[in-house]
């Protein structure tokens, strides 16, 4: 490894290291009420809501109160998009969106995946992007990041029935996290390049005297909240790839750190919330070692190249470029590509499909693990949470005692909620994969030949079950099939896990806390992170590495055979 | 339920004038006032015309302009059509398409790998020093110009890693050649 390449990765790591311990702080107070400067802000919507900020929910009514909101943002943007021809600042003439691509985005920025079967600057007006996709942008994160609270209470309190109140957690974690980060994440990235106008697509005439149309925008604002959110749907197509969403390798930094900051903060504003500190990092240890491990496998691979360009011949001593941008390089498309899948963004800097087999097997890999590595914003720390409570069962049964976490009794009820929770993710991504493995009208959507065919297939499914919304984007995916089974995907990761993990809080703020003995598992040194990590791989590895032999690892060994397809 | 309903119907009016008008239009307007340039695009501007962004990728064919990275925007540089092959290593169609690529470069030895690779936009702006290195002799010999002058001028505009590690170093493929054709038309 270069020493600039080290160098850049240590800086990304020191950078989030710094900044998660400020912000989960910082958003620990939020949910408590402790930060107020908005506060009349705040009453005038909870005013207009005909909510009482202190009158708390039970889990049942939380759910209810999430699913209801979700639903109508879903109304409203799929609406929005049918009739985005009708509506004001479309400079460009997009037409309405049919209605299995308004369906599926819909669906997909609602539940946080923001995946692209819509093209940005060739599909969307100015208006379905600002007002449609950069407020669900917004929203779903600000509902993962309710949903997390909410469960972190219910494992806090001590015999208590209810886990907050839903819209006053959605209000303040827009008003004081997302839209004052957003609103310096935006102006810092117009600094270096990235548009933000509502003027039309200029036309410019070329030196060799061709004619360029130049896609135009609002593109900050939306990328800002894209990134912190961890949504991840670009504002043009090819995502953070393109020079305009992401010029410079400082608007690149800005952006990575953005996506990873606030899901590690997430995990110490754990800690303070639960009372122990270092429960939160030693769930933050645990995403840490599974994040380098993935990082090292895809920065080596990608290095390697390609073996099947070298005797055109090739110099590839910048190691495998197709899909990657000059001023990224393999160092900082690997570290997006690896923070992307393992956050739950699904925003790209390069195109993972043109990734090396074992460098793609990682990302597909982090995705299907559930998210849990930093994870999506809320999102990470509850799927996280869920395997905790996995982790804590298992090391139980091996002692043969009752297992417990934070003086908590896991019992059969969590147990079977948590399976029930994680079950969404074989079913999404091996049920639904499958089918589209062989139905005729699904595979007509698959680009390459040979395994990488499969992987594509994996990846489409993963990421949508997942809620990341990155893709192997060879795969064809705006037809009417795809569009609808990659929806339900999308809404059955997505609700199965919020459903499963606030029941479980809700069951667990019931409980009685009983007091640390001798005989009490700790839950935050190495020997716990060692085995959140264990069952991680373990639950991880049983239900998807015979697949993953059959597509990245066949393509791997195809591919130092040198075998084309 | 029914008191779960005006929660969520206000919520998403309310979220939705906050969000998704008043913070990006006030961006908008904040944007324009801070740094116009960029956030009009980064047009570069000849004479009252337009003639690309300094950002995105043009394409050039002509021998005596530096080339760009391969696109698969639209028909090829296609600015509102970004796009990438997204072909897999293991494909025939990549080995096919480097290979005709490299065939075509007419460059000694092994060709530096983003000059024959598509990039993730099609719009990439940038060529690796190496990439720009391999082209001088085509664009001098073209040009009538000695190797020595063209090698200067990619030094001079050569942009290098950011407190020498963040990035990588690159050269702008259009101020290249703009600055080309100021040296000699």
């Amino acid at each position: 490894m270069s020493p600039t390449d080290l160098l850049q990765i240590l800086l990304f790591l020191a950078l989030i290291l710094a900044l998660a311990p400020f912000l989960g702080a910082y958003m620990a107070k939020v949910f408590e009420g402790r930060v107020a400067f908005l506060a009349p802000a705040e009453r005038a919507i909870y005013a207009a809501c005909g909510t009482d900020a202190s009158e708390e929910q039970s889990w049942g009514r939380y759910l209810g109160a999430v699913l209801l909101f979700n639903l109508t943002g879903f109304a409203l943007l799929f609406t929005l998009l049918l009739t985005q021809h009708w509506l004001p600042w479309n400079p460009a003439g997009m037409t309405a969106l049919d209605w299995d691509l308004a369906f599926n985005t819909a669906v997909s920025f609602v539940t946080n995946t923001n995946w692209q079967a819509y093209g940005g600057e060739s599909t969307l007006s100015y208006f379905s992007q600002m007002a449609g996709l950069t407020v669900q942008n917004f929203v779903s994160a600000a509902t993962g990041i309710a949903v997390a609270v909410a469960i972190t209470r219910g494992i806090a309190r001590r015999q208590a029935r209810t886990l907050g109140n839903f819209t006053v957690d959605l209000t303040r974690g827009v008003l004081y996290i997302l839209l004052p980060l957003s609103i310096l994440v935006a102006l810092a990235l117009v600094w270096q390049g990235v548009p933000q106008n509502l003027a039309a697509y200029v036309d410019a005439s070329t030196v060799e005297g061709a004619q360029q149309i130049l896609a135009q925008g609002p593109a900050a604002s939306q990328i800002a909240i894209k990134q912190l959110g961890t949504n991840g749907g670009g504002f043009f197509s090819v995502n953070s790839a393109h020079p305009y969403e992401n010029p410079t390798p400082i608007s690149n930094l800005i952006q990575m750190v953005a996506i990873l900051a606030i899901p590690a903060g997430l995990a110490l504003t754990y800690g303070h919330m639960v009372g122990d500190k270092r429960q939160g990092w030693a769930i933050f240890a645990a995403m840490g070692v599974l994040f380098l491990a993935g990082l090292a496998v895809t920065y080596w691979a990608e290095m390697q190249g390609n073996p099947l360009l070298a005797s055109l011949p090739v110099d590839q001593a910048a190691g495998n470029m197709e899909g990657k941008e000059t001023r990224f390089g393999v160092v900082n498309s690997v570290l997006w590509a690896v923070s992307t899948t393992a956050a739950s963004n699904g925003s790209v800097n390069a195109m993972h499909d043109s990734f090396t087999p074992l460098g793609g097997l990682v990302l597909l890999l982090n995705i299907q693990l559930g998210e849990i590595i930093y994870g999506g914003v809320g999102a990470g720390l509850y799927g996280m949470l869920l395997f905790v409570v996995l982790a804590v069962f298992i090391a139980g049964l091996m002692v043969g005692r009752t297992p417990e976490y934070l003086g908590k009794k896991i019992e059969a009820r969590e147990v079977k909620l948590a399976v029930l929770g994680m079950l969404s993710m074989p079913v999404g991504i091996l049920g639904f994969g499958a089918l589209a493995a062989v139905l005729p009208v699904a595979l007509a959507s698959v680009q390459d030949a040979g395994p990488h065919g499969l992987s594509e297939i994996l990846y489409a499914y993963s990421s949508a079950t997942g809620n990341n919304g990155s893709a192997f984007a060879g795969y064809g995916a705006d037809t009417p099939y795809q569009n609808v089974m990659l929806g339900l995907a999308m809404i059955l990761g997505r609700y199965a896990f919020i459903a499963a993990m606030l029941a479980i809080a809700g069951s667990l703020a019931a409980k009685k806390i009983a007091p640390p003995s001798a005989g009490s598992f700790p839950t935050h040194g190495p020997l716990f992170v060692g085995l959140l990590v264990g069952t991680i791989l373990i639950v991880g590895g049983l239900t998807f590495f015979p697949v993953l032999a059959l597509g990245p690892v066949a393509e791997h060994l195809a591919m130092l055979a040198g075998t084309r397809f | 339920m029914s008191n779960l309903i005006r929660p969520a119907l206000v919520l998403t009016f309310v979220m939705t004038l906050l969000t998704g008008l008043a913070y990006p239009l006030a961006m908008t307007g904040l944007a324009q006032a801070v740094f116009p340039a960029q956030a009009a695009g980064s047009l570069i501007d000849r004479e009252g015309t337009v003639i690309g962004s300094s950002l995105i990728a043009q394409g050039f064919s002509e021998p005596g302009y530096f080339h760009p990275r391969p696109s698969l925007a639209g028909e090829g540089y296609d600015a509102a059509l970004s796009g990438a092959s997204n072909l897999g290593v293991t494909s025939g169609a990549l080995i096919e398409a480097v290979g005709a690529r490299v065939a075509a470069a007419g460059i000694e030895g092994a060709v530096p790998v983003d000059l024959v690779t598509a990039s993730g936009s099609g719009l990439d702006p940038h060529v690796s020093p190496a990439a720009a290195r391999a082209q001088i002799p085509r664009v001098a010999q073209a040009r009538g110009l000695p190797e020595q002058t063209v090698r200067a001028l990619v030094q001079s505009r050569t942009e290098q890693r950011i407190l020498g590690f963040i990035g990588e170093p690159r050269v702008n493929v259009l101020l290249l050649n703009l600055a080309l054709d100021q040296t000699k038309p």
